[in-house]
């Protein structure tokens, strides 16, 4: 039976998020106090042993990121933190950030001590006022105390774009430009905000770090996956029992998590599929349920791992009408900069509907995986490359629930 | 220098060179469409994509970078699928009226499908129906065409920094859209064309106004006139499928004549003229201490971006009007008189490089003759056109001459077509007023050329004169601030709104590259040297209209007919 193991939500519940002096009794800002006495490239070293890779989606190596920017020569060098937290279905980051908001600047801090950098960004998705609110009160407490030197960190509200929690839209959207993606190369920690080095992580990347730092890299890196160490936060919505959040070793597997620590479906029904990793996630058949949540476990079956959103479908759930919905989420959210994603996702949406209107044709399945193979290699950024894989690994799992309504 | 290979081919090309680069070094075709050469990469329409070996994602090829090593391919049937699939998606929006379109046969969508072998589009068509945007005199905006390939916007935002134009809405709603209202006419515009030359396809063209010239010409009670302006022959070749340059001046007269034109005639004239004007005009204000540095009238756009972003600064424009309108007000008053033709039956008609002409010909203010000075004035692409509907040959044409009394002109007015032209014009001229010596070299090579802002000195018999010239008005902006920072050491400047001067002007044939605007300053210099007289002040005909006419330069009856005012523009643009 599969066990929740916090690291990440280590003071969830236990101290008051408003009170620093709180996060300080149970050893807070000790890590960035070693961190400031280590050398910048042991420090880095240190990341890169743990093998943490990022949360955001992307699982990016930490400590290689961080070294990149802190190879490059520059005046000025940022660290931003992104918490846009845009895939429906998931408030992970909103857990940490309204619960330990100082953690998340303890990491920060000694990142932005790895890399040399003295101001920090959380760009906070715009539907969270109260984790906004939070985060100012404490970046006010901890300058307060002086704990974070001479890092500065400012909290910049999102203007509710999905596109904006790619890290180069996100760091168009602090320079206060429309958010669109940036062409890469150049990657951020080359040239990121306002063309400088910058380190963007995710929310519960950053609260790995003073971990990371307190227990050492190997006892780190000996958690859960071997590729993908540590922990990951879960949150399950759908036809289960438990919609709620959990945090487990990477080698926990879907199974566990829906019929363990999920307590099973609902009303007694059959699992269907789950998607895992937000709304631009691929369905997982029940025949995969043993599959570990580590990225490269859920990578090797043509889904991901993402923002660790469990979406649990049972057996009366028709995947013709859900991809059509999460098209229309797409088509809304697309920026519109590049054709393959602003045209494709329109025109999924509509074949989906004609489809669920009795008017698709079998011609129209073949254009559909077609147009999700194109959009899928093709697209500018993340956003319309993955937008055709909920879609995709629904024709190739469950084709009966399209054929079903073709004319 | 990496190697690289594609589709085989092996290359070593320069650091930082982009694929589409390295494919050109090795003669590989890649298809763009966002791509421009003059402009930055917007990797946006991603018709580019290639395979690179190693990685799932196909890859832009004008945006991504050449490295060590690289193994790509440019026609997999990966690459195939998604560029056909890509084109489709864009044509399934576009409206499918090529035969009615302005860029039909010259349109880089029509060649993409064409290549591309786009056939029947499995993607519904559904065309936005926003409907065109006729709010302006010179320019239309069709965004049913538009592919949002952001080139426009790049011309008109850092070329020229009038910044007319802005991206709105997102994803399938996002479109172009005119800065500071729902229309054209709202924003910003100044009317010079260069949007124009950056479309790949027909969302952005000339009013075009050949049917009002065909009324005039069928009409046997009109006498229809026209005036070319310098920097149309040589570009108006490359419309009939000649080479730059190559297309002979009496030919062109002889076809004008053959469309139906009855009087054909030379705004080269006014150009001659305007440097008796401006030339008197700066030598007045050096002497008596006016306006300096005072700044050249000929380019409309330029005018209209003075008006409205430097309105501060209006007292240091010349006041001559442009060579197009200083003939419109002598046609219909001087010319009129010689040929005894009354003003009110000549229909007055100007074949420009410029759009923005189309704009100055209809200011209120442009009536000195008694009636509108310019009734129409149509763009080196409409010639074209209009040459390519009569079926002319113009291999067989019989050459054919100018009608008198405002034809006849020098190499000076000739280089007006190019950045710089106006300057050395004026310099050849006010050197030998100024010093009543005979110039040794009418070369003044220093203001020619393509960079953006030029400058010389000339020494007028001990007084040190120092211009500048600045072309495409983000160059133009530069000069112009250090201006109002009063920094400004010139005393003469000469501004052109379109890069490479006229030649490059928004109403040239479509000019996808810089290249292109090099080869045609190239012809304007040789046509100067070919001129036996090439100083304004030597025109015989100009004399002669002083003589009979004028009197001298900035006389009573220039101040009537060949000066103006200007105005500035609502604050808003500021
Ligand atoms: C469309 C799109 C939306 C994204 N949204 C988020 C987000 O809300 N939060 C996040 O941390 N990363 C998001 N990412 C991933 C970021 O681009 C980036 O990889 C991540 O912030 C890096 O942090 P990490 O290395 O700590 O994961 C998004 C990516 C794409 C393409
Ligand atoms: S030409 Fe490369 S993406 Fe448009």
């Amino acid at each position: 039976m599969a066990e929740e193991m916090r690291l990440v939500l280590r003071n969830l519940g236990k101290i008051d998020p408003l009170k620093i002096d709180d996060y300080l009794a149970a050893g807070g800002f000790n890590s960035l106090k070693k961190a400031l006495g280590m050398n910048k490239s042991d420090l880095i070293q240190e990341i890169k042993d743990s093998k943490l890779r990022g949360r955001g989606g992307a699982g990016f190596n930490c400590g290689s990121k961080w070294n990149f920017a802190a190879q490059a020569q520059a005046d000025q060098k940022y660290v931003i933190c992104n918490a846009d937290e845009g895939e429906p279905g998931t408030y992970k980051d909103r857990l940490i950030l309204e619960n330990d908001p100082h953690a998340l600047l303890e990491g920060m801090a000694i990142c932005a001590h790895a890399i040399g950098a003295s101001q920090g960004f959380i760009y906070c998705r715009g539907e969270y006022p109260a984790a906004a609110e939070i985060l100012k009160e404490a970046i006010a407490q901890a300058k307060d105390k002086g704990v974070l030197g001479d890092f500065d960190v400012e909290v910049r509200l999102g203007a509710g774009a999905y596109v904006c929690g790619e890290e180069t839209a996100l760091i168009e959207s602090i320079e206060g430009k429309p958010g669109e993606p940036r062409i890469k190369p150049p990657f951020p920690p080359v040239s990121g905000l306002w063309g400088k080095p910058t380190i963007v992580n995710n929310v519960e990347t950053f609260v790995n770090i003073p971990l990371i730092l307190e227990k050492g890299a190997a006892w780190y890196a000996a958690i859960g996956s071997p590729s993908y160490p540590g922990t990951k936060v879960l949150t399950l919505s759908g036809d289960v029992v438990h919609k709620t959040f959990f945090e487990v070793p990477t080698t926990t597997t879907v199974r566990e998590v829906i019929y363990g620590l999920g307590g099973g479906l609902t009303a007694g029904k059959q699992l269907k599929a789950v998607q895992i990793g937000g709304t631009s996630g691929a369905f997982i058949p029940a025949d995969q349920l043993d599959t570990a949540i580590g990225f490269d476990e859920l990578s090797a079956i043509g889904a991901v791992l993402g923002s660790g959103a469990v979406f649990v479908l049972n057996e009366s759930r028709d995947l013709a009408d859900v991809t059509a919905r999460i098209a229309k989420f797409f088509a809304h959210e697309s920026c519109g900069k590049c054709t393959p994603c602003r045209e494709g996702t329109a025109r999924m949406s509509d074949i989906l509907d004609k489809i669920n209107n009795g008017q698709g044709k079998a011609a129209d399945l073949a254009l559909l995986s077609r147009l999700g193979r194109v959009m899928s290699c093709s697209s500018f950024c993340g956003l319309g490359q993955a937008a055709p894989s909920p879609l995709m690994s629904a024709l190739k799992h469950f084709p009966a629930d399209y054929e079903a309504r073709l004319n | 220098m990496p190697n690289i290979t594609i589709d085989g081919i092996k290359v070593a090309v320069p650091e930082g060179s982009t694929i589409l680069q390295a494919a050109q070094e090795a003669g590989v075709n890649i298809p763009t469409l966002c791509h421009h050469p003059d402009q930055s990469v917007k990797a946006n329409c991603r018709i580019c994509v290639c395979e690179v070996a190693g990685s799932n994602l196909l890859q832009a090829a004008c945006s991504q970078p050449a490295t060590e090593g690289m193994n790509v391919k440019t026609r997999s049937p990966k690459v195939l699928e998604a560029r056909k699939t890509i084109l489709e998606l864009i044509l399934a929006n576009h409206p499918q009226d090529c035969l009615n379109c302005l860029r039909n046969e010259n349109c880089e969508l029509q060649s993409l499908a064409a290549e591309y072998c786009i056939r029947d589009n499995p993607f519904e068509l559904k065309v936005r129906g926003l409907g065109k945007d006729l709010s302006t005199p010179a320019l239309f905006r069709d965004p049913d065409k538009c592919v949002l390939c952001r080139r426009c916007i790049e011309a008109c935002s850092v070329i020229q920094t009038v910044n007319a134009l802005g991206i709105e809405y997102r994803g399938q709603k996002a479109m172009v859209v005119p800065t500071l209202g729902k229309n054209l006419i709202d924003s910003p515009c100044i009317m010079c064309g260069q949007c124009i030359h950056a479309c790949p396809v027909g969302a952005i063209g000339e009013i075009e106004e050949i049917d009002e010239l065909l009324a005039a010409i069928a009409d046997p009670e009109t006498v229809v006139v026209t005036q070319i302006a310098p920097a149309v022959r040589l570009a108006l070749g490359e419309e009939v499928g000649m080479p730059t340059g190559d297309l002979p001046m009496d030919v062109l007269v002889a076809g004008l004549r053959q469309i139906g034109f009855d009087h054909v005639l030379h705004t080269n004239f006014t150009a001659d003229l305007t440097i008796m004007e401006e030339g008197h005009e700066l030598l007045k204000r050096l002497k008596e201490g006016g306006k300096l540095p005072m700044f050249t009238s000929c380019s409309p756009g330029w005018t209209s971006f003075c008006e409205t972003f430097f309105p501060d600064l209006l007292d240091n424009l010349s006041t001559c009007k442009s060579p197009q309108q200083m003939f419109g007000a002598l046609v219909k008053t001087y010319w009129a008189d010689k040929m005894n033709i009354p003003a009110s039956k000549i229909f007055s008609v100007s074949i420009m490089p410029c759009t923005a002409k189309k704009y100055e010909a209809s200011r209120p203010e442009m009536q000195s003759s008694g009636f509108r000075d310019v009734d129409l004035v149509l763009t080196t692409r409409e010639i074209g056109r209009l040459f390519r509907m009569s079926g002319l040959d113009f291999e067989k044409l019989a050459p054919a001459d100018f009608s008198p009394w405002m034809s006849k002109y020098t190499g000076a007015g000739v280089i007006f077509g190019a950045s710089g032209g106006v300057m050395e014009a004026a310099l050849r001229t006010v050197y030998e007023v100024v010093t009543g010596e005979t110039l040794a070299d009418v070369n003044f090579t220093a203001v020619r050329g393509f960079e953006g802002i030029k400058e010389a000195t000339v020494n007028l018999k001990g007084t040190e004169v120092k211009v500048a010239i600045a072309h495409g008005l983000g160059n133009a902006r530069k000069v112009m601030e250090q201006v109002r920072a009063g920094e400004s050491p010139y005393h003469f400047i000469e501004i052109m709104a379109c890069p490479g001067g006229c030649i490059g002007g928004g109403g040239q044939p479509i000019t996808k590259t810089n290249k292109k605007r090099l080869e045609r300053i190239q012809a304007v210099y040789e046509e100067d040297q070919a001129c036996a007289v090439r100083k304004s002040h030597l025109n015989t005909e100009v004399q002669e209209l002083y003589k009979d006419f004028l009197h001298e330069p900035l006389g009573h009856k220039s101040h009537e007919l060949l000066h103006t005012h200007y105005q500035a523009k609502d604050k808003k643009f500021l």
